[in-house]
């Protein structure tokens, strides 16, 4: 029996790269050991990523985009467990959204975008920009009056670009490619099942096959230049006589075994939202998403879900008409800004230290500070945006860019480092 | 790193009950996935029972209703029509309908719960078409019957299939049953199902 | 002339339907148990011979609601549905939505999902909230709903019953309404606790197995 089996491994083997790729990838991946509670996030990443595709392949089963609502409550009530179904898709978005902010967060701690994980970083943020185009586009699906009011506000945005920045384009032309730029997305005159249509042949088909293939290279780029860990320290310039890094030890078992408990207790807590709080207090499915689009009604106050809240507050923060431009284009600026420079974080950070742990009092301070910063960002933008919210929100947009393009560059020269150790520290 | 004083039984055992114990979960977790493919609450509403009165039918005459996206006939036998059966047994393929095509409360020559009403559902055992009913003989049915015009398959009166056609059984009779004299429920057996 | 002077009234509404919807006015805590059958069985009762000739239950099926309430099917075909529908059919009402247009500016909503949209306790204070006001065309006015379109049917229920009576059978259409909004709700959290158990018990085997392999790394 042994030998058949053998055999058959053997017989794959020679045709494909069966043994090499687990090798290099599970049993002689070797890893730091002294990954800490942030290096949990990218597996449950993972985890959260299986979760939506599969129940969103069942769901596309008894959604019907010429009945978003109607049928997401079919699917609520009359398919069998339909209910679960939906509620782990509708939770395991944001669940997505909160394992993949401390993942990102894990990054910034420790500096894993710093060379030679450059293009992990990359490849992590494009990841990060399909999501939220994932999210949006399913956020629309189920076609409630806060779906229906959420688009028109993302998409009446298109209107909002400023092409007359370009030198040939003039005010007047810019306003007209703007609307007739909305139209495209839109599909018709206003948002309709025609818009529906499209954004779900996006949200189940185009975006999904790109997420996958970028976390592909996420993984592949990763496990070509190693993990980074919580010192920063790069285990592979102090090998052992068989050319294996001596802090490193084999991802299987000893990740494996240790991403295991770390899994079943994100499940327990991905399950207490489930099971007893599905709409999460309305941060999670809206209000208003139960009743059905209405353009004739808008909702009181709209919000976008909490993972925008932080762009979206940009977005409404500024105030600014600068250079003849409108505040609205300045706006989509500030928010579009927001994510670009996330991609330049490799080379905005001129600090010579890489972990937090090891950088001076002023990096800590300012890291600290933009936690705080994005998190209230986050709750501004779900909140209507009165005064003291208003400036609040104005205050926390400058200190994000702040922290980018100042911070980050300089912090070093106005603090002293600690000396980073050879080895890791910790056994774990 | 070291492996000196590994307990190799020890880990044995946990990889075997974390395996075990997960894969229980495993199995739980895939009940929702394959449970959503069974009819949903509007394909059990679509397919319910259907009732079909049958009191101002003719001596002679069908009616057709829908179930299940099915034909059903309901065949309102005359006495001539009954006493015909009989003469048939020789030139069919089942007579005393043993293939089980029918519930067992029309499981007699007649295969009907009353001689006067003849359910069927409306689909020729051969590959699937509607057949078409003769109540008056032609030249292929000398007491009437149904007739397939797809590849010639040919049933008398009581849905059995003649020999020597394609098609292999007798017509299926569907459950059913009666809720008063001249109302048949259609794919429910909670009325009377005794004549 | 009456007629002309109710059907200007009623093109008013859209407009005053739209303004309203009441923030700010503090609400009642509605009685929600969905453990009491009794009290589910009178809503649905009341629902159906006061509010069902206007507002349909679109996504609740019959069958589905006798299945809950502990009704049998023939009982609930014969008191609670006044059409020829079958038991498994949605709780639709005959009323067409143009109609309910014209006679109250608004067609009446769907009320599914009402609990879920607005809240429990927004319609338990919406229903013992309506109070007399010559101005409005049905001579009531409601606290938290200003203006309201819908006339207040259960009117001569509150005249007959007392106080304490009436806003009992109002908590009990609450109660209904809130089962109705969302029918697994009781299955879901008895699910929950099961796959929290299972998770728990799931941890046990995996801590100690980490636990084990680690004890090779120093």
């Amino acid at each position: 029996m042994m030998r058949m089996v053998n055999g058959l491994i053997d017989w794959v083997d020679a045709r494909l790269p069966v043994v090499n790729t687990y090798k290099k990838h599970m049993s002689e991946y070797y890893a730091p050991k002294n990954f800490n509670f942030w290096y949990y996030f990218g597996v449950l990443s993972m985890v959260v990523l299986i979760n939506q595709l599969l129940t969103g392949i069942w769901l596309t089963m008894f959604y019907s985009p010429s009945d978003g609502f109607g049928s997401v409550e079919y699917i609520m009530r009359d398919v069998q467990w339909g209910w679960l179904i939906r509620y782990m898709h509708a939770v395991g978005a944001s669940a997505f959204f909160a394992v993949v902010y401390l993942h990102m967060f894990r990054g910034l701690l420790y500096g894993s975008y710093k060379p030679p994980r450059e293009l992990v970083w990359i490849f992590g943020m494009l990841i990060y920009v399909a999501l939220m185009a994932e999210g949006f586009l399913g956020y629309v699906l189920p076609w409630g009056n806060m779906s229906y009011w959420g688009a028109q506000v993302i998409i009446s945005l298109a209107g909002a670009i400023p092409f007359d920045i370009l030198p040939f384009i003039d005010a007047k032309d810019a306003k007209e490619i703007g609307e007739a730029l909305t139209t495209w997305v839109r599909g018709d005159y206003l948002l309709s099942t025609a818009t529906v249509n499209k954004f779900f042949a996006l949200h189940v088909v185009a975006i999904p096959l790109v997420l996958v293939a970028l976390v592909f290279l996420h993984i592949l780029a990763l496990h070509e230049v190693g993990s980074n860990n919580p010192d920063g320290v790069e285990i592979k310039q102090n090998k052992d006589e068989n050319g294996i890094p001596r802090d490193g030890i084999p991802f299987h078992p000893y990740y494996t075994v240790k991403d295991l408990p770390g899994v079943i207790v994100f499940l327990m807590i991905f399950a207490v939202v489930i099971f007893f709080f599905p709409t999460g207090g309305g941060y999670l499915i809206e209000k208003p998403n139960f009743v059905a689009a209405n353009p004739l009604k808008t909702p009181d106050h709209i919000a976008p879900v909490w993972y925008y809240g932080p762009y979206y507050a940009m977005l409404r923060a500024t105030t600014l008409e600068w250079f003849g431009m409108s505040s609205k284009a300045w706006g989509l600026i500030a928010m579009g800004g927001g994510i670009v420079v996330l991609f330049l974080l490799p080379w905005l950070d001129r600090h010579p230290v890489k972990s937090i742990r090891y950088k001076g009092w002023l990096s800590k301070t300012l890291l600290l500070i933009f936690a705080l910063d994005f998190l209230m960002l986050g709750y501004l933008g779900t909140q209507p945006a009165s005064g003291l919210a208003k400036t609040l929100a104005q205050i926390g947009t400058v200190y994000y860019f702040l922290f980018f393009f100042v911070g980050l560059p300089l912090a070093h020269r106005f603090e002293k480092s600690k000396p980073v150790p050879e080895r890791v520290t910790g056994g774990h | 790193m070291s492996n000196d004083g590994v307990n190799t039984s020890r880990r044995t055992f946990l990889i075997g009950l974390t395996s075990a114990v997960g894969a229980a979960g495993a199995i739980g977790a895939a009940v929702p996935f394959v449970k959503s493919w069974q009819p949903s609450a509007r394909a059990e509403n679509a397919g319910a029972p259907v009732e079909v009165d049958v009191s101002k039918l003719d001596m002679g005459q069908r009616v057709v209703a829908e179930w299940r996206g099915q034909p059903i006939w309901v065949v309102r036998r005359t006495d001539d029509m009954i006493a015909n059966l009989d003469k048939l047994n020789g030139e069919l393929k089942d007579p005393q309908s043993e293939v089980d095509q029918q519930p067992p409360y029309a499981a007699n020559e007649w295969r009907s719960i009353k001689k006067e009403y003849l359910v069927l559902i409306g689909i020729c055992t051969h590959l699937g078409c509607s057949p078409l009913f003769e109540e008056e003989p032609t030249v292929e049915l000398q007491f009437g019957g149904f007739f397939c015009p797809c590849h010639g398959s040919k049933f008398d009166l009581a849905g059995r299939v003649y020999q020597g056609v394609p098609a292999p059984t007798n017509l299926v009779v569907p459950p059913h049953s009666y809720t008063s004299d001249a109302v048949i429920i259609i794919g429910s057996e909670e009325g009377e199902t005794e004549a | 002339m009456k007629k002309l002077v109710v059907a200007l009234l009623f093109s008013c509404l859209p407009v005053l339907a739209g303004a309203a919807g009441g923030h700010d006015v503090e609400l009642e805590k509605a009685p929600v148990n969905l453990q009491d059958k009794v009290s589910l069985q009178n809503g649905a009762k009341l629902f159906v011979n006061y509010c069902m000739g206007c507002h349909s239950l679109e996504y609740l099926r019959y069958g589905r609601m006798a299945d809950d309430l502990g009704m049998s099917d023939e009982l609930t075909l014969k008191y609670l549905n006044f059409t020829s529908d079958k038991i498994g059919d949605q709780m639709r009402n005959g009323m067409a939505a143009a109609d309910g247009k014209t006679w109250f500016g608004n067609p009446p909503p769907d009320l599914s999902l009402a609990a879920r949209h607005r809240s429990s306790d927004w319609i338990y204070s919406y229903l013992i909230g309506f109070y007399e006001d010559e101005s409005r065309p049905y001579g009531y006015n409601n606290h938290v709903f200003p203006s309201v379109g819908m006339p207040h049917v259960m009117a001569k229920m509150q005249q007959d019953l007392s106080e304490e009576e009436f806003e009992s059978n109002m908590g009990d259409i609450t109660n209904f309404l809130t089962y109705a909004a969302e029918p697994m709700a009781p299955t879901r959290e008895r699910i929950g606790v099961y796959v929290l158990v299972f998770l728990a018990i799931l941890l046990i085997p995996a801590y100690l197995l980490k636990k084990e392999y680690w004890k090779d790394v120093h």
